[in-house]
């Protein structure tokens, strides 16, 4: 059995303008020690998806219907207090900006003792040896005196840095990471990519990694996820996502990237742009920006303008396309 | 690894030259921002004294920059390199504290009011956050007027109408769109919008500040083509500033690398990617994160960068280069010329040390 285990996942916000459904039939599974990215551009529907794995979704949001199975035991019927000795301790997060994640009025110290007395009857002297040993894994410089500073002494990537050793703290199974290096430059963004991959790897510990770039995804993961408004389109290991997509869409963000042409070329741009959450195309929500929605005599296809597209396994990967479930059809017969 | 390549480029390299006239010259520009800005607040306490300091942060430390026409010059650097700096002294919207901006061979960066307007047509700019660079009491139609009604107050109603409706045909917007206000609008649209703003007046000279980096990916691709695609049509030439190594590969015709307010490399962009030659772009090249999982392992940098309030000595970078030495940390490497017709400005590298 997979550690986490995501099926059927409805997230909805009911808001004054009408209900909006933020994700639909999402289902994954992530096992021990494994690093899984979700991608997508804004709206896709990955932040909604990362919160909710902790449950943090919070009015007018809620889970409409789906499991979250984390050992067996679904998060999403939890009580508030289950849920406390979850989270933080079990599954951690780190979220994007680490400019608003850390208290500013309370040191590194003591917000990392805080976290460990939560979970654990040690005091509080056990938990500065545990904290400092934790901000010597993220090689942060002279660790003794970091714990005694207040987060605006220091600078982002420090930040970052400290807030993965929090994440750490507990040696948590999972750590869910939504955009992590989003607000950082790109030397910075490598160090700490680098740093969260080792630690992974090297305490055996499940990632989820949110991000839009598929550059970062191809460094740092085993398998992805490939959302588009609301839906995951196609998931699968992520070698093979990266060098043989199916699903337009995954083509379409893959051949947009300036690394795909020529320099000076024209770049392969998906026309349109993703469509607001609380008004989806009909059908398959891709279809009104792909360029296989016309059957061959040049009519719109009726099956991608109504019906959702179900899985299909095309290799190791699942896709949600009508072209690609025609396409291995014709092949089979 | 460095000698297959210089052997390589300089045919290309002394063709541009060759070819080349400059259209932007900046020399010796410096810019500093006071910390404190009023008298009160420059008072300290110190030792039972009162003392007058007053700090600056060093945004700008002796750049010089020649733009070419009909190129896209890429000026990259991670935050706080002092790049969106450059492009706000070159556009005047900033004056520098000391040094030369030309524009055309004649000096722009003293001049004011009347003079300058012929020059403010000839250049625009298009600002990186496309939700703040609009205004949003106005509607598109409106925005896309006002810098006509401006620069051209002789102009009928009916022939800045006329060319607002050119313009917005030329970037892709519906002509629909004109009554309606910015909000109404997706990020890529009202980059759109931005860019046909700046076009409007049939500029010669672009600025843009990062102009995609608040936009999707498949957005972004959107933006690029319209930039390219109106370089194309209207020969204009840019000045990109970005810290998207991917897009300057792409985009740029040359490359100036900016590390703490100065440049320590300018080359044109195959070179650049081909064989970096100062450390700092060594290690900002290799943490690109890259589709390819072949790829080696990034150059790791130690510490951070430095504040620009109290600049290290000598070279700006050396507290974080692995090739820093004593003539490093005390004198101020300048650009040289390398063989390749590129510059770099890097003791190590004229010493032939790397």
């Amino acid at each position: 059995m997979a550690l986490l285990e995501v099926s059927n996942l409805d997230v909805r916000f009911a808001l004054r303008q009408g209900e909006v459904r933020a994700l639909r039939d999402v289902s994954f599974t992530l096992d021990r020690g494994e690093r899984l990215g979700i991608v997508g551009e804004s709206g896709a529907g990955k932040s909604v998806a990362a919160f909710t794995l902790l449950n943090l979704i919070a009015k007018p949001g809620y889970i409409a219907d789906g499991s979250i199975r984390f050992e067996g035991n679904d998060l999403a019927r939890m009580s508030a207090r289950e849920l406390r000795r979850v989270r933080g301790n079990r599954i951690s997060m780190i979220f994007q900006d680490p400019m608003m994640t850390l208290n500013p009025v309370l040191s590194i110290g003591e917000q990392m003792v805080e976290s460990l007395k939560a979970h654990r009857r040690i005091s509080t002297r056990e938990a500065r040896a545990i904290a400092l040993h934790k901000l010597k894994q993220v090689y942060i410089p002279s660790p003794e005196t970091r714990l005694d500073q207040y987060p605006h002494e220091l600078s982002g990537g420090m930040r970052q840095r400290i807030i993965i050793a929090i994440a750490l703290l507990l040696d948590p199974d999972i750590i869910v990471a939504d955009e992590p290096t989003t607000a950082l430059d790109v030397t910075i963004q490598a160090e700490i990519m680098t740093l969260l991959r080792e630690l992974c790897e090297k305490h055996n510990v499940g990632l989820v990694l949110i991000t839009h770039d598929l550059g970062v995804v191809s460094q740092m993961t085993q398998r992805t996820l490939v959302m588009y408004a609301g839906r995951v389109i196609e998931q699968g290991p992520t070698r093979e996502i990266i060098n043989n997509a199916q699903h337009p869409y995954t083509q379409g963000l893959l051949n947009a990237l300036p690394q795909m042409t020529t320099p000076g070329s024209r770049l392969n741009q998906i026309p349109g742009s993703m469509p607001s959450l609380a008004n989806t195309p009909s059908g398959c929500a891709f279809h009104p920006r792909c360029q296989y929605r016309y059957d061959a005599s040049g009519q719109p296809r009726r099956d991608c303008l109504e019906e959702v597209p179900e899985f299909v396994t095309s290799g190791n990967c699942d896709v949600a396309c009508h072209m690609v479930r025609d396409m291995l059809a014709k092949e089979a017969s | 690894m460095n000698a297959v390549a210089t052997q390589a480029s300089p045919a290309t390299a002394s063709q541009n030259h060759a070819k080349a006239e400059s259209l932007l010259e900046v020399r010796g520009m410096y810019k500093h921002f006071p910390l404190a800005d009023g008298f009160l607040e420059q008072l300290h306490f110190e030792k039972g004294r009162l003392v007058r300091r007053n700090e600056q942060v060093h945004a700008i430390n002796g750049v010089d920059l020649t733009v070419h026409r009909g190129e896209a010059l890429c000026v990259v650097g991670e935050s706080g390199c002092g790049k969106s700096t450059v492009a706000r002294l070159v556009m005047g919207l900033l004056s520098p504290s000391a040094g030369e901006i030309s524009y055309d061979g004649q000096r722009i960066d003293n001049m004011r009011g009347k003079r300058l307007l012929p020059y403010r047509q000839r250049m625009q700019m298009i600002f990186q956050n496309p939700y703040a660079s609009l205004n949003p009491r106005m509607t598109i139609q409106q925005t896309l007027e006002e810098p006509l009604r401006f620069h051209h107050p002789d102009w009928t109603t009916p022939q800045v109408q006329d060319k607002v409706a050119d313009v917005m045909a030329s970037v892709g917007i519906d002509p629909e769109w004109g009554k309606r206000f910015g909000h109404e609008f997706s990020g890529g649209q009202r980059q759109r919008i931005a860019i046909a703003r700046a076009l409007a007046v049939d500029p010669e000279f672009i600025v843009a500040d990062e102009p995609i980096s608040a936009l999707d990916v498949s957005i972004q691709a959107q933006v690029l083509n319209l930039l390219m695609d109106a370089q194309a049509e209207r020969h204009l030439t840019y000045l990109f500033i970005t810290h998207d190594l991917a897009v300057v590969e792409h985009f740029g015709t040359r490359v100036a690398v900016m590390y703490l307010g100065t440049v320590c490399e300018l080359a044109d962009t195959r070179s650049l990617f081909a064989s970096p030659k100062h450390p700092y772009t060594q290690a900002l090249l290799s943490a690109i994160p890259r589709l390819e999982d072949d790829r080696p392992e990034h150059v790791r940098l130690s510490g951070e960068v430095p504040t620009p309030v109290h600049l290290p000595s000598g070279c700006v970078f050396h507290g974080r280069c692995p090739h820093a030495m004593e003539r490093c940390r005390q004198e101020v490497p300048q650009l040289i010329v390398t063989d390749d017709g590129n510059q770099v400005a890097c003791h190590a590298v004229e010493e032939g040390r790397i």
